[in-house]
């Protein structure tokens, strides 16, 4: 179990490094957006491997919260952005 | 290792490596819509296996049932803040038209586009260091 | 009456899930979980309504269950071509195509949006609600027979969710070839 662990943890390591890459390199609001979706569904992943492996339950709220957290914020980000579309544009076929 | 243990840790290992396929497509693809496909998708699946992977070995538990609940979050609000980022990167033109094969929607772009497209950042420059 | 009834279902169902989900966090099933969860659901019930949804079409557990196991194929066998995507060296063309639907609810067309954004490949951009014309990005198309498969491919799905959840008369859309030309005219088909 402990190789399946170490495998798990540098692939979703390895990923992280790439997500944390594109959330440097940009080059929009928007790709930073979907970059932190994916870090942190990740990084629930992370722990889920952990629970499951050590067989330890005593992380298993933080994952709810991490995973909900996720969608949560770049929900909302992406609701700002496209509130300033609006207010930038002014258009009738932009206001839905 | 029993037969449950070894069924765990193929779905650990599968969803961790699709994981890492978000985060290679994220940095690999061309435009923001691209990547939406690439952080995604492959992640919901990816998700799916790594519960599924501790279900089997935490069966017995309570606790369980948590993880239940986040595979069918994931799978109710991939799709929403999918669709949320990708309609308004479509808005702000953050797409590369020139890979476009077919372009139905065609919304036509006005005439400050480039304006517009430089009031946040630019959709695709070329790629800074590295890319 | 009909469409009280319908209410008093949708928000029985709604409670149900809410109270399911409140147990789901505490992990365990016991009287005092259901009882607190059933007060709490009510609570947030009414201080946060939600908009009536029109609930006309039934469950068809067999069709559902057809849609259900082609959906979960798809999203195996496209994630694995994603990933696929990911790694290959050389880059690849995408599409935007528009796709004429036939069925006429707000549920049914949830639905089909959400499941197509689920499987990987395509992601709903955009919906015309009047038109019930879909805007949907395609990560990778080699060539003009390609997007009409894909189109047909998304006309599948439709037709597999309708018939799983729909009502007799959003099925009779379904068979009926008059509600699809009049509207396609110059929204699609190039």
């Amino acid at each position: 179990m402990t190789v399946v662990a170490i495998v798990c943890f540098a692939l979703l390591g390895a990923g992280a490094v790439l997500i944390l890459a594109r959330l440097a390199l940009g080059p929009s609001l928007l790709d930073r957006v979907v970059s932190t979706d994916a870090l942190l569904v990740t990084i629930a992943c992370g722990i889920a491997v952990y629970c499951a492996v050590y067989r330890d339950i005593s992380l298993e709220p933080v994952l709810l919260v991490v995973a909900l957290l996720a969608f949560v914020g770049s929900v909302s980000v992406a609701r700002y952005i496209g509130g300033m579309l609006v207010k930038a544009e002014e258009t009738p076929e932009e206001r839905s | 290792m029993t037969v449950a243990d070894v069924v765990a840790s193929v779905c650990l290992v599968a969803g961790s490596f699709l994981c890492l396929t978000a985060g290679l497509g994220l940095v690999r693809f061309p435009d923001v819509l691209n990547r939406m496909h690439a952080a995604t998708k492959p992640q919901v699946l990816g998700v799916l296996l790594v519960m599924t992977g501790a279900v089997i070995r935490l069966v017995g538990q309570p606790i369980v049932w948590m993880l239940v609940l986040v595979a069918v979050f994931q799978l109710l609000t991939a799709p929403v803040s999918a669709h949320l980022v990708s309609r308004v990167a479509y808005r702000r033109r953050h797409v590369r038209r020139d890979l476009l094969l077919v372009d139905e929607l065609g919304v036509p772009a006005p005439s400050g586009s480039t304006a517009a497209a430089r009031a946040d950042e630019p959709a695709e420059g070329p790629e800074r260091a590295g890319g | 009456m009909s469409a009280r009834v319908g209410r008093l279902r949708q928000q029985g169902l709604l409670l149900v899930w809410l109270v399911l989900v409140w147990n789901l966090l505490w992990g365990t099933f016991s009287w005092a979980n259901l009882l607190s969860g059933a007060l709490l659901a009510v609570v947030v019930t009414t201080l946060l309504p939600l908009p009536p949804v029109t609930t006309s079409g039934r469950f068809r557990p067999l069709a559902a269950l057809r849609f259900l196991g082609r959906f979960l194929l798809d999203l195996l066998v496209s994630s694995v071509e994603v990933s696929w995507l990911a790694f290959r060296p050389g880059r690849h063309r995408s599409a935007i195509i528009t796709v004429q639907l036939r069925t006429d609810s707000d549920l049914l067309l949830t639905v089909i949006a959400e499941a197509l954004s689920l499987v990987p490949g395509s992601l709903v951009l955009d919906l015309d609600r009047e038109r019930k014309v879909m805007a949907i990005h395609l990560v990778q198309v080699r060539d003009a027979a390609h997007v009409e498969r894909q189109r047909a491919n998304v006309l599948g799905m439709e037709d597999r969710v309708v018939r799983a959840f729909g009502s007799a008369e959003d099925i009779a859309r379904l068979d009926d070839p008059s509600t699809e030309t009049p509207e396609t005219e110059g929204v699609g088909r190039r």
